[in-house]
């Protein structure tokens, strides 16, 4: 078994204002003639490693790879896929794992894979998918999301980051907030305002803006955890070329709307074993130190245990369900229920360990690359939690969206519609 | 083993005939007034269960005139008699099948594939580890045979059953229904869709089933089997109940706008709906679980009843505060459904008794 405190992963990627529905992903473009099943999948992964040596150089392996249309196998030939039905990506991913193969650091490119590449796809012209896919999937180039902001949280659809003509480009001003690996991405996906005098969904634009271009500044933003994993991204003067603009002008809310659904539960990874999450931290702690229990932490403990074993089953049934091409809202339930549960697990494995469970290993601002929710000790853990809750859409906007499409209710009658965008109080 | 927790195509379809068979004899206006009527249950529902479709020996083999099918698909129908709060013995007789396919009792399993109702005499509450079990006293007959002493208060599905299945002395008997010295005494119940009965025995004739560790693995099983199957059941229940509710918002006016915009409502059935998708999960894996045999069966069961017991009593209460003044009336159906959820909570064990029960599985002891 692995040691404790890196046994479990988070179950879920969170880094938009939108619910997951279960994603059915992108399948568009051409697919190669002949229908790809797992078994042509499997030779063509060896045809693949006879010619590459997965311990030769590992950029040069994983170009090659995307060449040969085994990097994503959804994807359109000569963008990295065979057209091939999504389910069947597993089978080339354990195929070169097995082989020893280099991966391409998929947790630190989570936002181009899971966000930005599907938009590019579905949204971008033949010179933009040709320019970014490729070293976005081989990670050569990181991408972060410069969606939210300081006045545009939950209503993402309100933000003040303005996008002005500047001859044949755009000049970009504002401030965008909560941005994930920013301090690493050459490039952002960018949501800005480029008609203040149209209703606020209509007035936007989709941009993919330089990280490097002169007036981007990136400022680590501390958390309640003492440590920089977000930053706030300053856009001063931005001069970004008309090419790097995605989809029309206007057209920025419905390109969103991709990005946002694109955000997926982590479906892709392999399913948790029992206990595999935080409340195995938890169970093991209860098992290791009978000195700490009493009967009413013990019914707690066994409250949360079902709870996380019920959600746990509820990943396993949602992962069978999209393996099989059957996607259901499902993957909105678990976002819900993880950040209840991820909360409570830590709250109560601090009540157990009593003063003990108060020593903090330390606040340094420390600038983490990947996102571990259970790495460090049960303060951390109980601080980190408080995160789930409100990044990739706050528990509130995903009730109500649960609650308008999943169950059909009405909507909410609301005052910001039809009117435009800078006559808004705010 | 990975267990399929999805429904397959032919569960699907099962679902869809008993769905509508339910919508055209198991209303809920002819619930009530079965739940209203003396008659303990609907005998003209369960023929139609029963002997004309053969939806209750869903699990008997097909050489003993059952369907052969497994309890993943006994399951599927509990979900829709949940939904319905259908007044008929389907759950007592689904975990009796259970015991007597344990114990290949081929007579009695016949029996029940022709429509015989056959009752295991427990109190609706039985732990999972059999607490609550009442000890009735097992003594011999001038020749031999063994006759049986004792009560057993709170039996469901008991009332109409022509053979009963007694636990006594660690070993299992069964005693027909018309024998000498058995008293079934109708319970006011609080669910009168499932009303219990008392058993009382004065030296009832009986006939040896089984013993020993054979007679402990057999109600074991049914005891595993009564607690996933009643999973469903309440996963119906609580589907009922939210799609009932999330209607009547949608379509009641208040302070000139639907009800159903009120955050306030959204956000409560929006939390129901996230506990009842995870409900989904653990009884679908509760069934397949004992459908394959799996070694996780009783964890899995123990499971699937600290989450689901709960949840449709809570399901049922929204329902009725949501539904405002007509929920709390005897001419709506909410009242049939809260009274089920809450009597169903305590059978074959409570949220607690299976929490315990998940302590000792899984290794979580206590303080």
């Amino acid at each position: 078994m692995a040691a404790p405190f890196r046994a479990g992963r988070p179950a879920l990627i969170l880094h938009s204002q939108c619910i997951k529905f279960a994603a059915k992903g992108t399948e568009v473009g051409a697919s190669v003639a002949e229908p790809v099943t797992a078994e042509s999948l499997r030779e063509r992964v060896d045809g693949f490693l006879a010619g590459h040596d997965p311990a030769g150089d590992r950029l040069e392996f994983l170009r090659a790879r995307f060449d040969a249309g085994l990097a994503w196998v959804h994807y359109p030939v000569g963008l990295g896929g065979l057209g091939a039905p999504r389910v069947l990506q597993p089978v080339v991913d354990q195929r070169f794992a097995a082989a020893g193969a280099p991966d391409n650091s998929p947790r630190r490119i989570g936002i181009g894979l899971g966000m930005a590449a599907p938009t590019i796809l579905r949204h971008g012209t033949a010179a933009q998918r040709e320019r970014f896919l490729r070293p976005l999937w081989t990670a050569e180039e990181v991408w972060c999301q410069l969606f939210s902001e300081p006045g545009a949280g939950s209503d993402l659809a309100g933000v003040a980051t303005r996008a002005v003509r500047d001859g044949d480009g755009w000049l970009v001003d504002g401030q965008k907030v909560w941005t994930s690996m920013a301090h690493q991405a050459r490039w952002g996906i960018l949501l800005a305002r480029t008609d203040p005098a149209a209703p606020k969904h209509a007035g936007l634009t989709y941009f993919l803006c330089d990280m490097h271009a002169p007036g981007v500044e990136v400022r680590p933003l501390r958390q309640a955890t003492g440590e920089a994993e977000f930053n706030e991204v300053f856009l001063s003067g931005v001069r970004l070329g008309d090419e790097l603009r995605l989809g029309a002008v206007g057209e920025g809310w419905a390109v969103a709307r991709t990005t946002l659904m694109n955000e997926r539960v982590a479906i892709g990874g392999a399913a948790l074993p029992r206990e595999g999450g935080m409340i195995g931290v938890l169970a093991r702690t209860w098992r290791r130190r009978p000195e700490l229990r009493s009967p009413a932490l013990h019914d707690e403990v066994l409250r949360l245990w079902v709870r996380a074993e019920a959600l746990r089953l509820t990943g396993i049934r949602l992962r069978q369900q999209l393996a099989a091409g059957e996607p259901g809202p499902e993957g909105s339930a678990m976002k819900l229920a993880f950040a209840a549960l991820t909360q409570q697990i830590s709250g109560t494995e601090v009540e157990l360990l009593g003063a003990e469970g108060l020593r903090h290993d330390h606040w340094r601002a420390d600038r983490p690359e990947e996102l571990d929710l259970i790495g460090r000790g049960p303060t951390y853990r109980w601080l980190r939690a408080k995160g789930n809750s409100i990044e990739g859409g706050t528990s509130e906007v995903l009730r109500s969206i649960v609650a308008e499409r999943v169950l059909g209710l009405p909507a909410e009658p609301r005052q910001d519609t039809g009117v435009a965008w800078k006559d808004l109080p705010r | 083993m990975t267990l399929d927790l999805r429904y397959t195509e032919e569960q699907e379809q099962l679902r869809d005939s008993v769905r509508a068979m339910l919508a055209d004899h198991a209303g809920w206006a002819r619930v009530l007034e079965v739940a209203e009527s003396p008659e303990p249950d609907d005998a003209d529902l369960w023929r139609l269960l029963s002997v004309e479709t053969g939806l209750a020996a869903l699990a008997v083999p097909e050489h003993l005139g059952g369907a052969g099918a497994t309890l993943a698909e006994t399951a599927v129908v509990l979900e829709e008699l949940g939904r319905a709060a259908a007044p008929v013995p389907y759950l007592g007789t689904a975990v009796a099948a259970q015991l007597l396919l344990h114990l290949g009792e081929s007579d009695l399993l016949r029996e029940l594939a022709g429509g015989g109702i056959v009752a295991l005499a427990l109190p609706f509450d039985v732990g999972p580890a059999g607490q609550r079990l009442p000890d009735v006293e097992v003594s011999t007959a001038a020749d031999g045979s063994p006759l049986l002493n004792g009560t057993i208060s709170g039996v469901a599905d008991a009332l109409r059953a022509t053979v009963l299945i007694v636990p006594a002395g660690g070993a299992l008997f069964a005693v027909d229904a018309e024998a000498p010295g058995l008293r079934r005494t109708a319970v006011v119940s609080l669910d009168e869709t499932r009303p219990l009965c008392d058993l009382a025995m004065w030296n009832a004739p009986a006939r040896l089933l089984a013993a020993g560790d054979r007679a402990a693995s057999a109600l074991d099983s049914a005891l595993v089997a009564g607690a996933v199957l009643l999973a469903s059941e309440q996963l119906g229940l609580a589907q009922w109940c939210l799609d009932t509710t999330v209607e009547h918002l949608r379509t009641r006016y208040q302070f000139g706008r639907p009800v159903g915009s009120f955050q306030a409502l959204k956000h409560r059935l929006a939390d129901l709906w996230v506990e009842l998708v995870q409900a989904r999960a653990v009884a679908r894996y509760a069934a397949a679980a004992v459908a394959q045999g799996d070694p996780d069966a009783r964890l899995a069961a123990s499971l699937a009843q600290a989450h689901n017991g709960p949840l449709a009593v809570r399901a049922a209460e929204e329902c009725v505060q949501m539904h405002g003044g007509i929920g709390f009336t005897w001419e709506h159906p909410a009242h049939l459904y809260l009274k089920r959820a809450k009597s169903a909570s305590v059978a074959y064990g409570t949220a607690p008794h299976h929490r315990a029960a998940l302590a000792a599985l899984a290794d979580l002891a206590p303080a």
